[in-house]
């Protein structure tokens, strides 16, 4: 055989088993790698790097107004995060929360809109429930796609996203515009018994964040201490095993796409009956997307997550500061997310693989 | 010009960006690696060709910056999902994130500008017909797009390189057992669909809607990815999907046209409705798959 360029460079060697060091460290070392990338690019384009720096990653703990909307957005992204953990797991992809979100949006609206007075503690409960349903049944027919159809679940789900935004745009431009709205698209304003509890005084951060811990908790449970969490991750890990066993493939894929779907629907349901007090067309923000990065970086495990919800969190924030302290376009949150993910992958590959230096003395055989 | 006429006329420039982006992806797809990234690929070279275009670079400067960028970009995919033997499906997906990002960066400040498209050229005679006569006034891009759609049919179904790209991507320890260079088919291959999407977002940004608006690309990636799919990994087939889709979305014009009461929202999310119901019908053809599917899609080679 001969000798081929790729000899120069150091190869990868699988480890005899997986590291645990590099599994840990890992997500810093990416985190690290994405801000000093970030940091160039600010340079390219002419900002000054310390005021993004302090803008992006110290100004949100700094004052608690600032940290207090950082939990904020840590609720969503950690409630869909988990979700579709569980399923990336199984191998199966859904990478349509975002759709999902909105449509659980939609759903916990339906009674607000629907029934502006009525009254009652029952209220923001069944919205949350109600929309966590609504995004439990968009996801099944991604579901009903791939087990029935055969169907490839990363496409039907994106385009079900696709879908639902404009769905969302019918609504608020037709039948649920507020009246007296001044013809902006959006719904009436909720009323108060359709809103999530305050949980901190003073802070817009509400009981959903609780509920986002205790998914968190009840994702770890059922992943780590369940038989059925236990055939999904054997359906991702060794999938002939898993057939062999007797584990049913359509039951995994339903339950990971009903899981994801039903956690992005909660987390839209806390996004309308918390901070926005309506339905608006600004719903569809990137969460469902931003929240694929958050598993991918949590190494798809409900502790690690907590803490990459918190991490994608800060960015968001700080993206928002840096926007106006160092007039940072807000585009470069997104290419600061790319570049966190890629960053991840490459150091991931260190858990299973190592590098071996090309040596003078092996010789081509 | 009724309806039918409309759709005849236009339905070939709307397919060309779905047409390039997915025969590109075929050919990385037919090498054995999923490239989920077209959406940010497309996005990017959108964005490059129309600057290039607006400070008076010329179309032809404008393509070839596009696919440039766009394969350098996919060369990136290529370093961590094969340099690093990175999950494809989540590189791709970063890929995407990262080039919509990049997109929206450099296309800020060119936000509801317009340029000026290609001028068509009229085929003599044919383009006189009644009816399907516009069929056969295209700009020059898109005869160059029917022409690749041959080309690369041409190259899987007659020559040695087709063959090579198929081995690596069927059973790639057995074309690196007799001697082909596994990783550096599939990194040409990744870099040729690269390029391609970069064509495809070119063509969608500079020639059929000149004007610059972050987002343009609207999904046209995903569903190309999914006409790869529809098209069997075929080139011939693939190019009827993208008519499909050509039309599809001409249809939303022509029924608001026609004065057809129908929400908006519906017509603009009737290609991502088509899609959905498409890939249904395609895919429950177990065979149909099992048939022309690539063998080894998105595993890592491991020597």
């Amino acid at each position: 055989m001969t000798r081929s360029l790729l000899d120069l460079f150091p190869s990868l060697v699988r480890r005899d088993r997986a590291s645990l060091t590099a599994t840990l460290i890992a997500p810093p070392i990416a985190l690290a790698v994405a801000i000093l990338l970030n940091l160039l690019l600010s340079v390219a384009i002419d900002r000054d790097p310390a005021t993004v720096l302090h803008a992006m990653l110290l100004e949100p703990f700094l004052s608690w107004a600032s940290f207090s909307e950082v939990l904020l957005k840590t609720g969503p992204l950690l409630l869909i995060a988990q979700g579709l953990a569980i399923g990336f797991r199984a191998r199966v992809f859904n990478i349509g929360a975002e759709g999902q979100f909105v449509l659980g949006a939609i759903f916990a609206s339906a009674i607000p809109v629907w029934f502006p007075q009525a009254t009652g503690g029952w209220i923001w409960p069944s919205m949350l429930l109600l929309g966590a349903v609504g995004g439990a049944l968009w996801a099944s027919i991604a579901a009903f796609w791939r087990v029935r159809l055969n169907a490839n679940e990363i496409l039907v789900s994106l385009m079900l996203s696709l879908v639902a935004i404009q769905f969302l745009y019918f609504l608020l431009l037709g039948p649920w515009k507020d009246p007296n709205g001044f013809n902006f698209p959006q719904s009436v304003l909720f009323q108060y018994d359709a809103m999530v509890p305050t949980l901190i005084p003073g802070t817009r951060v509400n009981v959903s964040l609780l509920l986002a811990f205790a998914a968190s908790l009840a994702a770890w449970v059922f992943m780590q201490k369940s038989f059925m969490g236990y055939t999904l991750q054997v359906g991702g890990m060794a999938p002939r095993a898993a057939r062999y066993a007797g584990f049913s493939e359509g039951r995994a894929i339903w339950l990971s796409l009903l899981i994801g779907g039903f956690a992005a629907g909660l987390a839209g349901a806390a996004e309308v009956a918390g901070p926005l007090g309506q339905l608006q067309r600004s719903i569809p923000t990137g969460y469902g997307y931003a929240a694929i990065i958050v598993a991918y970086l949590g190494a798809l495990h409900p502790l690690g997550i907590i803490v990459s919800s918190l991490v994608m969190a800060v960015i968001y924030i700080g993206g928002d500061n840096a926007m106006v302290s160092a007039n940072l376009p807000i585009a470069v949150v997104r290419v600061f997310q790319g570049v966190l993910l890629l960053s991840y992958l490459i150091a991931v590959s260190f858990v299973r693989y190592r590098l071996a230096w090309p040596t003078a003395t092996r010789n081509p055989t | 010009m009724n309806a039918i006429e409309f759709i005849l006329a236009g339905m070939l420039a709307a397919a060309t960006p779905f047409l390039l982006a997915a025969l590109g992806e075929m050919v990385v797809e037919r090498a054995g690696v999923l490239n989920l990234g077209v959406e940010g690929l497309m996005a990017l070279g959108a964005v490059i060709a129309f600057i290039t275009v607006y400070h008076g670079g010329g179309h032809i400067l404008g393509f070839l910056a596009a696919g440039a960028a766009s394969a350098l970009l996919s060369l990136v995919f290529a370093f961590v999902a094969l340099g690093f033997r990175a999950n494809q499906v989540a590189t791709g997906l970063a890929i995407g994130i990262l080039g919509q990002g990049l997109s929206a960066l450099f296309g800020k400040s060119y936000e509801s500008l317009t340029i000026k498209g290609l001028p068509k050229l009229a085929v003599p005679g044919l383009s006189e017909i009644p009816i399907v006569g516009g069929l056969f006034v295209q700009d020059m891009v898109v005869w160059l797009s029917l022409a690749a759609t041959l080309a690369i049919w041409a190259t899987f179904a007659l020559t040695r390189v087709g063959l090579v790209l198929r081995a690596v991507g069927e059973n790639p320890k057995a074309a690196h057992a007799i001697g082909y260079p596994v990783i550096a088919v599939r990194v040409a291959a990744i870099a040729f669909g690269g390029m391609m999407a970069g064509f495809a977002g070119a063509y969608a940004a500079a020639v059929y809607t000149p004007l610059w608006a972050d987002g343009m690309i609207a999904g046209r990636g995903w569903i190309a990815i999914a006409l790869v799919v529809f098209g069997t990994w075929l080139a011939g087939r693939i190019f009827l999907g993208a008519c499909l889709f050509g039309a599809v979305s001409l249809m939303s014009l022509a029924a608001q046209a026609t004065g057809l009461d129908l929400p908006s929202q519906l017509l603009s999310s009737l290609p991502y409705l088509v899609t959905i119901i498409v890939l249904g019908i395609i895919s429950a053809d177990r065979r149909l798959l099992k048939l022309n599917g690539v063998a080894s899609l998105g595993e890592p080679f491991e020597r």
